[in-house]
């Protein structure tokens, strides 16, 4: 029954025929560490259970365990091009980066630094056969927490980003990773990885984009680690439009050092199912981090933000600040945890939710929560579980608007206090422009 | 240009207009006053096209046609304005993209061009002044975080840019101080013309010194029940609703 619905065996084919064309001076490390989560996603399995299951409870994620998503041995790299991904995302010619077709790493697309201009962004593959040692320390260390999905995406572990910037080193470039669907072939998965190591006293400023065909079914599977040491700030932008068939799993591990700053920005937009789960452990004094996302859902999509906060030191702060748009007879998720532990004395953590809906069919479930085991905090938490926009949209339309450009106007309005805040010129841009015209397909 | 005939009301299967009938003409100034709860919020609520009510009889005509299937949009671009009683704030909606979106519609609608954004600005800027709006205001989200009477007087300021043929105050008077309140009056008075009609939803009589109007009706309890002119709203000044009432439930029976 349980292997039904992990489809281990189909996965464990897969990787099976992956190993077998390996390289035999390919990472003895490496093929460890995938044996290791295969072994680990055996007896995990994907977390499809109704019951007990808290972390997945608004999400089923059945339709995933159920289907048949096979590994793209085959990836067609010319089949995307440089004005195709211009048109898919956000771009800059300033920002250096890394693209990924099907998680295959393409050398022609990317611009990979090797510590000039302070920074180091390469191909996770080809860095473990140079220097193992800073990679092998972080790469599925913070990931060893996760569930099935992180766990099989360990397994299929190959092709990845690497992002480092060293020591004292501002890296003024912003660091763009572009993991696209190429939707060549029905029910392919993808498994995009990315480690990205802040030095200390280190500034990055990083982009995450995950888009996809705007029709057909793919599944991404995708895990991203981020380590930032002592005094460093990264800036971080995840930016997600999967299309309307598609499901997407994200799970990011975040460690904070002393006095370091993670300020994070999530875009969601599309998917069947999609999840962006996000795990932040603050263990060290003065770490602080300030997690946002926007997300718009229409016709029947599904989309859940999962955001984990660890307040395992003392003195550190997390802001949490999520706005969600519900369109169609879609439906969105916000489940929020914060765990201050025993010792997470002079803790400062808000979270807050606000969703509006648009139409009687959407719905959102929201769900934050708090859990306090130290006495010395500030903690605060709110949510809207979904003003309905249905006053706004007549008072607009009472004025001589159409009720397209009433909902067009109100949407942006709504989304503008997110974007307002992004620091990136052609991110903000980007968005504007995606939430200034209506929902595709109408809603 | 208005004429309301018999109009049944109903929310939720409640019947709260119970056939109401009202005739108004270009250039007058009608003053519809009640307690709270008679129904006059519903009343101009359904001359606009709010959704959420049932008109389960009547019809409300303007300029001969009836208005009852034309959506909220086109009544607005046909010259229907509603000044709310309590105006809906639009985060991250700018007042100026606001108001030039609904000028540019009502203008595209009534065979005008759109106006440029210096000679919309100009506008804006001449409105703004005369409505006493503090220009800091408009640059900010409409009616987010304005007090009550600040929002009144913003949508003052959206009928002025807007200058529609009917204007229908909800309470427009209420919650304002005495030099808000002359503000707003002067900014009414303003609107005065042969080819505009203006509607006074109020529950004082205290705007009425100060706009002086055509024609006084009592609403009570969905119905009208006294039409006279502004010499009623006096009358009403000193002798409440209730003989009113008495008597509208006595020729009820
Ligand atoms: N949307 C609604 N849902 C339920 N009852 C309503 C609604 N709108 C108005 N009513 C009821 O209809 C009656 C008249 O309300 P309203 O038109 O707002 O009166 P007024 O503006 O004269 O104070 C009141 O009893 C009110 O409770
Ligand atoms: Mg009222």
């Amino acid at each position: 029954m349980t292997q039904s619905l992990t489809g281990y065996e189909r996965y464990a084919a897969d990787f099976e025929a992956l190993e077998g064309m390996e390289p035999p001076n390919g990472s003895a490390w490496l093929r460890g560490v995938r044996r290791e989560a295969l072994a680990a996603f055996r007896r995990l399995g994907f977390p499809a259970e109704r019951r007990g299951n808290e972390r997945w409870k608004y999400t089923n994620v059945a339709p995933i365990a159920r289907s048949t998503f096979a590994y793209p041995f085959d990836v067609d790299m010319d089949a995307v091009t440089e004005a195709f991904l211009r048109q898919q995302g956000p771009w800059s010619d300033d920002w250096a980066r890394l693209v990924f077709v099907d998680g295959r790493f393409s050398a022609l697309l990317s611009t990979t630094f090797d510590g000039d201009d302070g920074l180091r962004l390469v191909n996770i593959g080809a860095a473990l056969h140079k220097d193992g040692g800073g990679v092998r320390q972080h790469l599925g260390k913070l990931a060893q927490s996760g569930d099935g999905f992180t766990a099989v995406n360990t397994a299929f572990l190959g092709d990845g980003a690497l992002v480092e910037a060293p020591d004292d080193t501002t890296c003024e470039r912003p660091v763009h990773l572009v993991f696209v669907s190429s939707g060549a072939s029905p029910d392919r998965v993808s498994y995009p990885r990315a480690l990205v190591l802040a030095g200390r006293n280190s500034r990055l400023t990083l982009v995450e984009s995950y888009v996809g065909p705007g029709d057909g079914r793919y599944f991404t599977n995708a895990v991203t680690e981020i380590v930032a040491q002592e005094g460093s700030g990264v800036e971080h932008y995840r930016y997600m439009t999967e299309g309307a068939g598609a499901f997407h799993v994200g799970s990011s591990y975040v460690r904070l050092g002393r006095g370091s700053s993670f300020r994070s920005t999530s875009f969601g937009r599309g998917a069947r199912i999609a999840r962006n789960g996000l795990s932040v452990l603050l263990d060290a004094p003065g770490a602080s981090c300030v997690l946002k996302g926007l997300y718009y859902t229409t016709g029947s999509e599904h989309v859940d933000n999962h955001i984990d906060v660890d307040h395992a030191g003392p003195g550190a702060s997390s802001d949490q600040y999520f706005k969600g748009i519900l369109d169609g007879s879609s439906k969105a998720v916000f489940s929020g945890r914060v765990l201050v532990r025993p010792n997470a004395q002079k803790t400062y953590a808000r979270q807050a939710d606000k969703n509006v809906v648009l139409s009687d069919g959407a719905r959102i479930n929201t769900k934050p929560s708090l859990e306090i085991y130290a006495d010395d905090v500030q903690c605060f938490h709110g949510a809207t579980a979904g003003a309905v926009a249905g006053d706004a949209i007549f008072y607009m339309r009472s004025r001589g608007m159409d009720e397209e450009t009433a909902r067009s106007l109100f949407v942006h309005g709504f989304a503008s206090e997110i974007i307002d805040s992004i620091e990136l010129p052609a991110l903000r841009s980007h968005l504007d422009r995606m939430f200034s015209v209506g929902p595709p397909g109408g809603g | 240009m208005l004429e309301i005939h018999n109009l049944r009301v109903s929310v939720e299967d409640t019947e709260i207009l119970r056939g109401v009938s009202l005739a108004v003409g270009e250039g007058e100034v009608h003053a519809v006053m009640g307690p709270n709860g008679s129904g006059k919020s519903t009343l101009a609520n359904v001359i606009a096209g709010r959704p959420g009510y049932e008109v389960t009889g009547g019809d409300v005509l303007y300029d001969g046609q009836s208005l009852l299937e034309v959506m909220p949009d086109e009544r607005a671009r046909r010259g229907i304005f509603l000044a709310f009683q309590y105006p809906v704030e639009l985060p991250g909606v700018r007042n100026r993209q606001f108001l030039k979106s609904a000028l540019d519609a009502v203008r595209v609608y009534q065979g005008r061009e759109e106006l440029s954004a210096r000679e919309f600005d100009k506008l804006l800027r001449e409105k703004v002044r005369e409505t006493g709006l503090d220009p800091d205001l408009v640059k900010r989200s409409v009616n987010e975080g304005f007090s009550g009477g600040e929002k009144k007087r913003s949508e003052m300021l959206q009928m002025a840019v807007l200058d529609p043929r009917l204007a229908l105050l909800d309470e427009t008077d209420s919650g304002l101080d005495i030099d808000a309140l002359r503000l707003v009056a002067a900014g009414v008075n303003r609107r005065r013309s042969p080819d505009r009609a203006i509607v006074l939803v109020t529950h004082y009589q205290r705007i009425l010194s100060f706009v002086v109007p055509d024609f006084v009706h009592v609403l009570l309890d969905g119905r009208i029940v006294q039409s006279g002119g502004r010499e009623l709203a006096l009358e009403l000044e000193e002798k409440g609703y209730e003989w009113l009432r008495d008597g509208a439930t006595a020729g009820d029976r």
